[in-house]
């Protein structure tokens, strides 16, 4: 095969001239012109692929995959105050969407209160404003905790918001034990891409595990944590280096579980990913299959899990937003199709459409609905849903397959040599990776060796753009600040300062801090009150920019 | 301006926006095109901007900013720059801000230009030097 396929290359295949343009692909990979079995040769169809619901699970983690239940429809949304949220959700739901995302706003992500001076001009503008359980009670008013899934992009503060989901559950009369959801909390990928931090990496770790610890005993639906990859690839990485920090930050949360003393069989089947959708198909597809090979086989082999439910890998989907063209904008629509299609084809559990219009601004309902649409028509017509992993076999799927793994492989070394990821992150290792690519791919763009459709081709002179963009009124900023301190004075606030004052001297000790942070969310202390008494015991952390 | 001083750039990331990628590509871009950067990094408030702006003696600062609060940091920070007596700083910026906001920001002379994502690194270096040989 090899000789057959070496002799067409040089003797069948120039008899056509090849377009003058380099064949990478998004990330920069050379891409051959043919794969044929030679390309897969060692593949063995038992070991690498097996059958889907089974190990080492490269073909789906559900024996039947859509024809059983399709994935979920999450848009990600929130914005102004909760009130406007919760109509945005409402109206969601009655489209058919089927989970939650809730977004929260930049002072949330932080743990700052509304009337935080830092908070100046942000407060529900990319995101909604939790300040206290009172605002997690509006945001699910009418919405029974019970009936639908939640997720929450919340990282630093996420013990906290998730306690305020909790509380808000109690009050509507649902135990936590029927609470279904995520919080994303992946305070490492913080670190390396998103840079919405608050503590330093080591008590973060424990806020992790405490999380953990509590989910698995008293929330046991709950996925309590969402290891990112997406805002790895937003922030320039490559799908290798996607693929790699995001698995490597897995394991890292792993072994922090087990070094907490916890059984991994406890912990680890409420662990999930969350992945980027970018627009080169193949390479896509071949990442999904890779990592839930890999995942599965350092699961069993590496930590020992017994239990097949922690080989897993579970994982949401987000088109990618940094894909997408401010020029020409209902262009994203087509963009996120195909990257939709492609998260599909790999194999999600639940999927986040973009809107055409959020490289503007926050989506409009219209352009919110457009996006879910996306999903419907994939979801219904195509008919991509009638079989299990349909490209599988393919020789190129499964050589990309195969060779993201490999590459994966050559970085969980470095970052082992590095002294594992904590210390690579103080040394800068993830973020000049990452800065690297970006600045690599901006040059590819910019000397046209990548096209951009009506970027830097196709271009239109003049564009006027005629798509409506969502107004976020300033006044809700005001609102929101009133009713914040209107509930300092309304509260008990002597309760509140004891519950602070416990909560406070159980992070100086050793106790799972969720009891106390659910404790004091109850009282309605706030995040930036909780955050601060934290912020009093663990510190801050700072980075070192690099570029 | 005489010809053996190099450009001097400040760009900061105010807010709490940690969205970077935008920012970092084009210092780069511009130390590449032999500018001196300086890249406050992330979580700054208008105060530090500005405070570094006068230390570093630039020519001009750059605010890169996606979280929607463009309107109030690009205002803190023009005036902050006039109170302290160096407007002379020129104020450019990016991001993701909708036209409708960039005129006003133009209008009002809280920045002088804003450059969207898809801008071409050579159209900024280009402006920057023109703008600079004007000052």
């Amino acid at each position: 095969m090899r000789q057959e396929t070496e002799r067409w290359r040089k003797e069948t295949y120039p008899k056509s001239k090849e377009r003058d343009v380099e064949f990478n692909s998004v990330s920069g990979e050379p891409i051959k012109e043919l794969f044929t079995p030679a390309d897969i040769e060692g593949l063995d169809y038992l070991r690498d692929l097996g059958f889907p619901g089974e190990y080492p699970f490269t073909r789906g983690v559900q024996p039947n995959m859509y024809r059983g239940r399709l994935w979920t429809m999450r848009q990600f949304a929130g914005f102004g105050t909760a009130r406007e949220s919760n109509q945005r959700y409402k109206f969601l739901l009655e489209n058919g969407q089927t989970g939650l995302s809730v977004a929260f706003d930049m002072p949330t992500l932080m743990g700052y209160d509304s009337d935080h001076p830092f908070s100046e001009g942000e407060v529900g503008r990319c995101g909604v404003a939790i300040d206290s359980l009172a605002d997690m009670e509006i945001l699910f008013d009418g919405i029974p905790l019970d009936k639908v899934s939640t997720s929450m992009t919340i990282n630093g503060p996420a013990a906290i918001l998730w306690a305020m989901y909790i509380a808000a559950a109690e009050k509507q009369g649902v135990s936590s034990d029927k609470l279904r959801g995520t919080i994303q909390n992946d305070i490492l990928k913080e670190y390396i891409a998103q840079k919405s931090w608050i503590f330093p990496p080591e008590p973060s770790m424990r806020i992790i595990t405490d999380i953990f610890a509590f989910g698995a005993e008293h929330v046991p639906q709950w996925n309590t944590i969402s290891i990112s990859g997406y805002h790895i690839r937003e922030a320039g990485a490559t799908a290798v280096q996607e693929l790699a920090f995001t698995l490597a930050d897995g394991f890292a949360y792993v072994e922090a579980g087990i070094k907490a003393g916890l059984d991994v069989d406890k912990f680890a089947p409420r662990l999930s990913f969350f992945f980027n959708s970018h627009i080169d198909f193949f390479e896509e597809i071949a990442k999904y299959r890779a990592a839930r090979r890999i995942w599965a086989r350092y699961m069993k082999e590496k930590y020992g899990a017994k239990n097949p439910r922690s080989w897993l890998l579970r994982f949401h989907t987000q088109t990618a937003g940094c894909s997408l063209t401010a020029q020409q904008p209902e262009n994203n629509i087509v963009r996120t199709a195909f990257e939709a299609l492609a998260a599909v084809l790999g194999g999600t559990q639940s999927l986040h459409t973009n809107s055409m219009d959020e490289v503007l601004a926050l989506p409009t309902e219209k352009a919110v609905e457009i996006a879910l649409r996306t999903q419907q028509i994939i979801a219904y017509e195509t008919g991509v849903t009638n079989t299990i992993d349909p490209l599988a076999g393919s020789y190129y799927v499964e050589y990309l397959t195969n060779y993201m793994e490999e590459k994966a492989e050559e970085y969980f070394r470095k970052i082992e040599e590095l002294g594992g990821v904590l210390k690579a992150i103080e040394k800068g290792f993830f973020q000049k990776e990452i800065a690297d690519a970006a600045y690599q791919y901006q040059k590819a763009l910019e000397k046209k060796e990548r096209i951009l459709v009506g970027v830097n081709e196709f271009v239109k002179e003049n564009e006027t753009l005629d798509i409506e963009i969502l107004k976020i009124d300033p006044k809700l900023e005001e609102e929101q600040i009133a009713r914040v301190r209107k509930l300092r004075e309304s509260r008990d606030n002597v309760a509140v300062r004891e519950k602070l004052d416990a909560l406070e001297k159980a992070a100086r000790g050793n106790d799972n801090l969720m009891p106390y942070i659910l404790d004091a969310v109850r009282v309605y202390a706030t995040l930036g009150e909780i955050v601060q008494t934290l912020k009093n015991v663990f510190g801050e952390y700072r980075e070192q920019p690099i570029f | 301006m005489s010809e053996d001083r190099r450009i001097r750039v400040l760009l900061a990331k105010p807010g709490l926006d940690g969205h970077d990628r935008g920012i970092k590509v084009v210092a780069r871009a511009l130390r590449d095109a032999g500018m001196e950067v300086i890249y406050t990094g992330l979580h700054q408030t208008p105060e530090q901007v500005v405070a570094a702006a006068i230390q570093e003696d630039v020519d001009i600062v750059g605010l890169s900013i996606l979280s929607g609060a463009h309107m109030t940091l690009f205002r803190k920070v023009k005036n902050l720059l006039k109170e302290n007596g160096a407007d002379n700083i020129i104020l450019m910026g990016g991001g993701i801000i909708p036209e409708d906001d960039i005129k006003e920001l133009k209008e009002k002379g809280w920045a002088e230009e804003i450059f969207l994502p898809g801008t071409p690194t050579d159209k900024i270096i280009e402006w920057i030097r023109k703008r600079v040989e004007k000052n």
